[in-house]
């Protein structure tokens, strides 16, 4: 007997808001979350903009808890909001302490970013400019005196996992993926699995990542990754238009409570939805392109179908990974075209990193969420700035405003840099 | 649901006592160490100097002759990855794109599509070097002795322009496998689980579900870092958790659970398990090594850098592992410990050993090797994992280097001194992540048909 995983709490940080409602509000009115960069001077970058979170205070969503999780880096910071937005409306309470040994984590969590002003300074220092070389004793001698021990312990990407751990008690399996942009999607997919098989009762599973940074933006900015419409930044996140330049970054943290259906229904849990169906492949092809043919994404997308035991016409929408870069955009298309058939066009899809940016580890969680939402709601959520229709992405992109639809079951995909290809199925729960 | 049964049929290891199992195992029963001052960089103003350094392997030499190139866009832990992949694979005897592109087989033996991997990762650090060269582009005052201060103005406009454009991917986590996945062409589930050192346990021991559950028939898993670099080392020493006072006696520097450890040694290596389903490896007339038969997981709920003196955290996942096998706390013949060789590590990881498995906790015992490898994070964990199956295998267990007097305090019987017989049906193998406080525990049966 297949135990089922159902959803019954959700919470996210968004460059949107800070509440479920308000963020999901505005994703439906369209509005873009992307303006100049302000958490550091970009003013000479290639890339002057963002999707950032504006006004975030730790301490207002965690309240005496605070003190002890005040050094956590800026990400693990969304986490912990996220995640007690969920738990709160999941309205969980650990019934004895083995039922705390049975709640797990499992986050698709990004790195800390680095502590840049002093990091730069050791380097900078320690630079033997006569024979282009570091000069590690000076390096040492400096970074020794400037970089702090609790900064520096933070960066792992396991700290949020950990932070979220303590919070509530959680002492079951404790995992962090950090399989980029897909990381958060594989990370409930894999969550899901461990309650199918019994690893745990109750996840708290997501993601959070903040790479607007000088170093994310610099990584990104050399690969040409980012769009650089500096000067409309606002609508500069254009997935699946011909004009699109590359993706915005974002930041911020999605969470849900995973739980196993029967330990919700015991505890008179509201069910929000089911996880239906989880797929992951890699394409196995070459470190920066994606399978030219969107091999490993449409096997991601069948087996995260076949998994759910539902077929093509049981999609009603799909969340994309729309990252808005010329690849991604054409080869999913592509790949939805290649597993959809002749029903492709029938079924909306739409990219909410027209308005949110794209939130790298965190963005399957969030945009899972509003695949949750959708069907509580039945209205999809729209791609914006799509003006100029591209022949390689002919889709039904839900262009630039929400539209009311029956959704019961939606696909949502995320794609990794690397060839990680994850797709979830989520569905309306059915007694 | 029906379960499939896993086994063990290659192991693949680089590590500072050699590359492929046999030399690293043969290394610690012949308690040889392969801590030594560090050579990759001049550590001579760091508090800890040496470190447990891979010293041969290249990827050119496990990679096809076409991919060779891909080598300038890894990081250390991306190659240390690469190398031990292949040593896996050639120890499995199957036969994947690599060894046929590299002329070393007629024909791959493996479906792609039911070929998974997960691979364990740390944080990684950008080559030090190669950045610090760059962002010393955009020096203020590069001619001032000190003070040159930074401009991001000029680094935004210029300075990063000197970063080659790939520089990003170096040092993405996620690369270990993707650099894998794309030479042994791997294209069922994959994953990078980030956990510090307890990264290769939570990794093969998912893999091991998704082998189970029959998402996957072999998959490829475990995990690889290096702390030797400027940034690893420092942020062992910031966190107060090295031998500082050994480095001119490096290979006496750790001494796991021994009454006069003094801190941990960092190290690099790697290590990668093939799991394949049983039906698969027994028609393709495979050498099994053994069976894995449990996994457990959990993590230190009260906080993330400071390890609970009562172990609890640990205790939780070899119960869960146990429980996951069925055997019993008295059918273990042979546990894994992680043995930092820290003060407060050590004593939390005999304290869940002990609360766990009762009396016989105390009895059975224990083989630890990071007295001879040092810590390499991510990578330790599959590489003990590794031995501990060798050990099973030839019936013998390697001494834990320096464990010369056992803390009293631990009450443990590690294996000391001279190597020991080895008749264990169950063998347990134990990580925890220094910072964050995962932990795992992964349960080896002896393979009868």
């Amino acid at each position: 007997m297949t135990r089922r995983v159902v959803v019954t709490g959700m919470g996210w940080i968004t460059p949107l808001g800070h509440d479920l409602e308000s963020s999901w509000q505005r994703l439906l009115r369209g509005e873009s979350g992307i303006a100049k960069t302000t958490i550091f001077d970009a003013g000479t970058f290639p890339t002057q903009f963002a999707a950032e979170v504006k006004g975030f205070d730790l301490r207002s969503f965690l309240g005496s808890d605070y003190e002890i999780h005040r050094d956590v880096s800026r990400q693990a910071g969304f986490a912990l909001a996220a995640a007690k937005i969920a738990w709160t409306h999941s309205g969980l309470v650990p019934s004895s302490p083995s039922d705390r040994t049975r709640i797990g984590v499992y986050l698709g969590g990004g790195e800390g970013p680095m502590d840049f002003d002093n990091f730069t300074a050791a380097a900078v220092e320690g630079w033997n400019y006569a024979d282009g070389n570091l000069d590690t004793r000076r390096w040492a001698d400096v970074a020794y005196e400037r970089l702090k021990r609790i900064v520096e312990a933070e960066q792992d990407p396991n700290m949020a996992a950990a932070h979220i751990a303590q919070l509530f008690g959680a002492e079951g399996p404790n995992f962090n993926t950090l399989t980029a942009c897909a990381a958060s999607t594989q990370a409930i997919g894999e969550a899901t699995n461990m309650i199918r098989r019994g690893d745990a009762d109750v996840m708290i599973s997501g993601g959070c990542h903040s790479m607007i940074h000088p170093f994310g933006v610099t990584g990104f900015n050399r690969l040409t990754a980012l769009s650089t419409r500096n000067d409309t930044c606002i609508t500069a996140s254009r997935p699946f238009d011909r004009t699109r330049d590359g993706f915005v970054l974002g930041e911020g943290a999605g969470m849900l409570i995973l739980e196993e259906l029967s330990h919700a229904k015991a505890r008179g849990a509201k069910v929000l939805a089911e996880v239906k169906g989880y797929g992951s492949t890699a394409d196995a092809f070459r470190i920066t392109d994606i399978h030219e043919h969107g091999r490993g994404a449409m096997a991601a997308m069948r087996l995260a179908m076949a998994d759910a035991g539902l077929t093509i016409e049981d999609i009603d929408y799909i969340s994309a990974h729309g990252t808005g870069t010329e690849e991604n955009d054409k080869i999913e298309t592509l790949a939805i075209r290649g597993v959809f058939g002749e029903r492709a066009k029938k079924v909306p899809v739409s990219s909410v990193k027209s308005m949110l940016g794209h939130l790298i580890a965190a963005a399957g969680a969030c945009e899972l969420i509003t695949c949750l939402l959708a069907i509580r709601d039945q209205v999809l959520p729209p791609t914006m700035n799509y003006s100029n229709p591209d022949p390689l992405c002919d889709l039904d992109y839900v262009p630039n405003a929400s539209r009311k639809s029956k959704v019961r079951t939606c696909l949502s995909n995320s794609f990794g840099f690397g060839g990680q290809n994850d797709t979830l199925v989520v569905s309306a729960f059915e007694r | 649901m029906s379960q499939h049964r896993v086994v063990i049929t290659g192991l693949g290891v680089a590590s500072p006592l050699g590359l492929g199992i046999n030399e690293t195992f043969d290394g610690l029963v012949e308690k040889r160490c392969g801590i030594d001052r560090i050579k990759a960089f001049d550590p001579s103003r760091f508090s800890s100097q040496i470190a447990g350094e891979v010293k041969s392997g290249e990827v050119k030499d496990c990679v096809p002759k076409g991919y060779r190139k891909a080598a300038k866009v890894m990081a250390r832990d991306i190659e240390l990855a690469v190398i031990a992949a292949y040593h896996a694979v050639k120890d499995a005897g199957i036969k994947t794109k690599c060894l046929v592109e590299r002329g070393e087989a007629e024909t791959a033996d493996v479906d792609s599509t039911r070929f998974g991997a997960n691979i364990g990762a740390g944080l990684i650090c950008a080559d030090l070097n190669e950045l610090a060269g760059a962002l010393a582009t955009a020096a203020e005052r590069p001619e001032a002795p000190q003070g040159r201060g930074f401009s991001l103005t000029k680094w935004g406009s210029e300075g990063m322009n000197n970063l080659t454009p790939l520089w990003l991917l170096k040092f993405l986590p996620n690369m270990l496998a993707c650099h894998v996945t794309i030479v042994h062409d791997c294209q069922a589930p994959s994953n990078t689980i980030t956990c510090g050192e307890a990264s290769s346990h939570l990794a093969i021991g998912e893999a091991f579900r998704t082998v189970a559950r029959g998402a996957a028939d072999i998959c490829i898993c475990g995990g690889a870092e290096s702390k030797v670099n400027p940034m690893g080392l420092l942020r062992q020493s910031l966190l107060d958790r090295l031998a500082v006072d050994s480095n001119g006696r490096p290979s006496e520097a750790c001494r796991p659970f021994d009454a006069h450890r003094k801190g941990a040694v960092i190290g690099e290596g790697a290590g990668l398990i093939i799991l394949e389903e049983l039906q698969r490896a027994k028609a393709r007339g495979a050498r099994i090594y053994a069976e894995i038969v449990g996994f457990g997981a959990a993590t230190n709920a009260t906080h993330w850098l400071e390890p609970r003196q009562d172990g609890r955290p640990l205790a939780l996942a070899i119960e869960k592992a146990l429980a996951d096998a069925g055997v019993a706390a008295s059918d273990v013949g042979l546990i894994n410990a992680f043995g930092a060789g820290t003060q407060p590590h050590d004593l939390a990881e005999a304290a869940a050993i002990r609360s766990a498995l009762g009396k016989s906790g105390e009895s059975i015992p224990v083989l630890a090797t990071k007295g001879a490898l040092g810590n390499s994070g991510a990578g330790s964990g599959a590489i003990d994992l590794a031995v501990m199956i060798v050990a099973m295998s030839r019936g013998v267990i390697p001494p834990s280097l320096n464990t010369d007097k056992i803390d009293p305090a631990c009450r443990l019987n590690v294996v000391r001194g001279d190597p020991a017989d080895c008749r264990a049906e169950i063998g347990l193998s134990l990580a925890t992540a220094l910072s964050g406080g995962q932990t795992a525990a992964l349960a080896i049966r002896r393979y009868h048909e």
